[in-house]
């Protein structure tokens, strides 16, 4: 199973394992990892699972949407690297992916 | 003080479709939401958003179902209190005594918590010096536009909110537009109307940029801003207005003695009352094995807590189902000639 590293915005890292197919936002609420809230559900609505994604990873996720892109005017500091964890789907090729909460969201 | 057979939290579609199910019945309601309109979030995130999954209506936008459901239930005349939230709840003998924030207080045997992911309120800076500015020269909302004439204005956000107000500001104020991309997703009209006075000289618009602090100790003073390229820059500013949107806060329901796991209220499947004896929960907020947050599990689960409160309501009637295609009882409530 692919495993995936939460970091929170002060560092502290929490690797878990999440099956293919679950978005990166579901894999944290199953695993009770702080700093995705997802009040929304993954409707891409509220903007409240907003990740930074790390340089090396970025281009191995599928392209960001214009409503992602949308949706992230509404989050906490975006930055070239953010996205929705609700959007990326994990898959085996996303195996060891990093992805770093925001301040706003603990 | 409003007596009433049940009183709604939240005016979503789950708590509208409840004053349905509560009036067929036979019972009164109230209804309360922080919003100023009906619908929630099918109304404040996602009004043209197409919705595919409710029984029988192969598409519709949020807008349109919310409109729907009021029509539905016009029939109870419901009250409706908007624009306030629920601070306080206590248990007087056994009628539940709510009071809102607006000083408005209402009494009745049950209470159905239909508050989704809770209230909603507008996402505020990161910034911690903006707290102290908020109110006076900080803002997210516009109560009253007067209040900024001949000011030096910066506006934060890229959609309709932040460019309405820019354009509204800039008939009388140097206005400046912040946003953190190139591009804007507010409508294109209002978009090239912008585009327009920054021709003319009246918005400055400033992108890819974002805040990164505030200047000014009694009073602000001014901004300073970073360009996605990390050059700072400095905006002399008397108001900052700053339009990210809604998030959604459970508020004051976290303190009612209900149990609440991850933000939301277990229930039970049978009658979806709380562990406290006459209140409910349905909708988004609720949660059970195997619950699902979609709008159809809200209307079902508004169902059953409907008939859930007949009995604290009416506890001398005997209730009896009937079908909304053959009561006559039903026929009358719901005002049809015959």
């Amino acid at each position: 199973m692919p495993k995936i590293t939460y970091i929170t915005h002060d560092g502290k890292k929490n690797t878990v394992e999440v099956p293919t197919g679950l978005s990166v936002m579901e894999g944290a609420l199953q695993n009770n990892v702080k700093g995705i809230d997802a009040d929304c559900g993954g409707s891409m609505a509220c903007a409240t699972c907003h990740v930074y994604v790390s340089e090396n990873w970025l281009n191995k996720i599928e392209k960001i949407h214009d409503a992602e892109q949308d949706m992230l005017d509404m989050a906490y500091e975006p930055k070239k690297n953010s996205r929705l964890s609700c959007q990326i789907i994990v898959s085996n090729e996303l195996d060891g992916l990093e992805i770093t909460t925001p301040v706003k969201q603990t | 003080m409003i007596k009433t057979d049940a009183i709604i939290i939240g005016a979503g579609p789950t708590g509208l479709f409840a004053v349905h199910q509560l009036g067929i019945i036979g019972l009164k309601c109230e209804i309360i939401d922080n919003l100023d309109r009906a619908g929630g979030q099918c109304i404040e995130l996602y009004p043209d958003k197409p919705i595919y999954d409710i029984p029988a209506i192969p598409e519709c936008t949020g807008e349109e179902l919310t409109n729907s459901l009021l029509k539905q239930v016009a029939p109870f005349k419901a009250n409706f209190h908007l624009n306030q939230r629920v601070e306080e709840i206590k248990k007087e003998n056994n009628l539940w005594i709510l009071k809102t924030n607006k000083g408005n207080i209402f009494s009745a045997p049950n209470v159905i918590i239909a508050g989704g992911v809770g209230s909603f309120e507008p996402r505020k800076l990161t910034l911690k010096e903006a707290e102290k500015f908020e109110g006076s020269q900080i803002f997210y909302s516009v109560a009253n536009k007067n209040i900024f004439q001949n000011k030096k204005i910066s506006i934060f956000g890229g959609g309709d909110s932040a460019l309405d107000w820019a354009l509204e500001l800039s008939k009388t104020n140097k206005v400046t537009l912040i946003h953190r991309r190139s591009e804007f997703r507010g409508a294109a009209h209002t978009l090239s109307e912008v585009k327009q006075k920054e021709k003319e000289g009246s918005i400055l618009i400033k992108t890819p940029y974002t805040i990164t602090s505030i200047e000014g100790d009694k009073i602000m003073t001014g901004i300073e801003i970073k360009h996605e390229d990390g050059k700072l820059e400095k905006i002399k500013t008397d108001c900052v207005l700053s339009f990210f949107g809604l998030i959604m806060k459970l508020g004051p329901i976290a303190e009612w003695g209900l149990n609440i796991d991850k933000k939301t209220i277990p229930v039970n499947t049978e009658t979806f009352q709380t562990n406290k004896e006459g209140i409910f929960a349905i909708g988004d907020i609720c949660t059970y094995p195997g619950k699902l947050k979609l709008i159809l599990s809200g209307f079902h689960e508004g169902a059953l807590a409907a008939r859930a409160c007949f009995k604290r309501a009416k506890p001398n009637e005997t209730y009896r189902f009937e079908f909304t295609t053959a009561s006559k009882n039903i026929h009358d409530r719901l005002g049809l000639k015959k």
